[in-house]
């Protein structure tokens, strides 16, 4: 097959990475809704408008018993919020199990996600980092493989903060610690896990937009056809 | 653009095929098992399913975490309640002497039951967290009547599949079914920390489903009514919290 008719990625990665992205977007939409419910967090077993806080978020409450210093309520958005937040999750994980199972047999993150062992040292990382610090674009040799940054940003999304936030959202549920005391119990408690689902959170946040910038620098048309399609135009051909 | 072989739509076809009837099979064989909750219609339905089923698949029978006494919450958080109609307050002046516990339904033997008869029975404590949906929480000891001695004191018909219990503040009503409505930490509560059970908590009678979250656990408990289909209550969603847009099953 010549090149420019190899897809740069796979039919399960794209359908996938789609189906994620919407249930990323719903579950983080509906997340902040429920922390405007109760914009306070805390560290431990427990936590209420009658403890101290870690730390709080300085907006308006959908709760008149939250004290915000605002001096107005925000209308409840809870009921919604839950249904989608945990309908989302379903769809999310499934999804991710599927990708991962696949990615596993057909040698997915082998291949492409693992970096070259030559690639990581601290010299050829300094290289790359300091090429995404000029904003340099991709050259050739990218258009159907990742850089090394690249490659541990997408591991460490996948492989540690993807199973981190389904973790931590599980150690907030009565019913699933019932099952499973350890869950929640190495978090140091069910308020230390909300905090921690609230940070790793920020964690994915920050990767999407850091995603989004770098799908921009690299040309936006070209991977976003990729993704949508699969192809990708010829390697010089700047978009 | 898009090629396809013969064999890969007769492929296609029978795999939707097999998973339009492994649908139909797995639906069919979750609502005899007791795995769909009562608002498992709409856009939302399929992920309550989900939750519920894999919850009562998995976790049917744990216990909630208990604490030690020195985790008990200082300052516990009583929430907002709406205000207490005169019937309560007239309760109220006579000590609560006159409250009653009613159960109804499909039962062999309906009951009504004052505090001090629910305070003869078997007694239960356990020190418990209850977690508010908005993401607060706080730990205390609860004390009650096992929900299940009462339930075996009024004969439950085998057929019976939910509790419905109602508040005296008629806009709360909620219900469980019977792995919660059995489950051993399930309280008709009456004391919080070695005394009296608050008003603000819920006193003089709080139901106390120790693996949901805090809007299962209805304050100033009147009645319980005892049924195979909930769908002759309210809106037939389950409870109140479905027709406020809340999910019904809250133990996630």
């Amino acid at each position: 097959m010549p090149d420019t008719l190899r897809p740069r990625h796979s039919f399960l990665v794209r359908v996938t990475h789609w189906i994620m992205t919407v249930s990323f977007l719903a579950l983080l939409v509906s997340g902040l809704e429920l922390v405007v419910s109760h914009p306070r967090f805390y560290w431990g077993e427990t936590g209420s408008v009658n403890t101290p806080v870690l730390f709080k978020i300085p907006i308006a409450s959908s709760r008149a018993k939250v004290p915000t210093g605002y001096g107005y309520v925000l209308p409840d958005q809870n009921g919604w919020s839950r249904y989608l937040h945990f309908q989302s999750a379903w769809v999310l994980v499934m999804t991710g199990l599927l990708y991962v199972a696949v990615g596993l047999l057909n040698g997915h993150f082998r291949r492409d996600l693992l970096p070259a062992r030559p690639d990581v040292s601290p010299k050829r990382l300094a290289v790359s980092i300091g090429q995404h610090l000029r904003f340099e674009r991709p050259g050739a040799e990218e258009a159907w493989s990742y850089n090394v940054l690249q490659r541990l940003a997408y591991l460490l999304v996948v492989f540690v903060l993807f199973p981190m936030i389904i973790w931590t959202g599980l150690a907030m549920s009565p019913s699933f610690v019932a099952a499973i005391p350890a869950a929640v119990n190495v978090l140091g408690g069910q308020q230390s896990a909300r905090t921690l689902h609230f940070f790793l959170t920020g964690s994915l946040v920050l990767f999407l937009l850091v995603h989004v910038f770098m799908v921009f620098l690299a040309g936006f048309r070209n991977r976003m056809r990729a993704m949508v399609t699969g192809r990708t135009v010829e390697p010089l051909e700047r978009v | 653009m898009i090629k396809l072989s013969r064999r890969k739509l007769i492929a296609t076809g029978l795999a939707a095929t097999a998973g339009a009837t492994g649908f139909v099979v797995a639906s069919k064989l979750a609502e005899r098992y007791g795995l769909v909750p009562p608002d498992s219609g709409g856009i939302y339905g399929p992920g309550e399913t989900l939750t519920y089923a894999a919850q009562r698949v998995l976790t049917r029978h744990s216990l909630a975490r208990e604490f030690s006494p020195s985790q008990v919450s200082k300052t516990p958080f009583a929430n907002e309640v709406d205000p207490l109609g005169e019937e309560f307050q007239r309760l109220q002046h006579g000590a609560f002497a006159d409250w009653r516990l009613a159960v109804d339904g499909l039962v062999t033997r309906p009951a009504s039951f004052s505090l001090a008869e629910l305070k003869s029975f078997p007694r239960r404590s356990h020190i418990t967290m209850i977690q508010c949906e908005e993401g607060w929480s706080y730990i205390a000891e609860w004390t009650g009547a096992p929900l299940s001695h009462i339930l075996g004191l009024a004969g439950v018909l085998p057929k019976v599949r939910y509790v419905v219990y109602h508040s005296i503040q008629t806009d709360w009503w909620e219900s469980i079914d019977m792995a919660d409505a059995l489950h051993p930490q399930t309280l008709l509560a009456y004391g919080m920390n070695g005394g009296e059970l608050p008003i603000g908590f819920g006193g003089p009678l709080r139901m106390r489903v120790a693996r949901q979250l805090g809007y299962k656990n209805v304050k100033y408990i009147t009645r319980l009514t005892l049924t195979d289909n909930l769908k002759q209550f309210g809106k037939g969603l389950g409870s109140a919290s479905p027709e406020g847009g809340y999910a019904w099953y809250a133990g996630i």
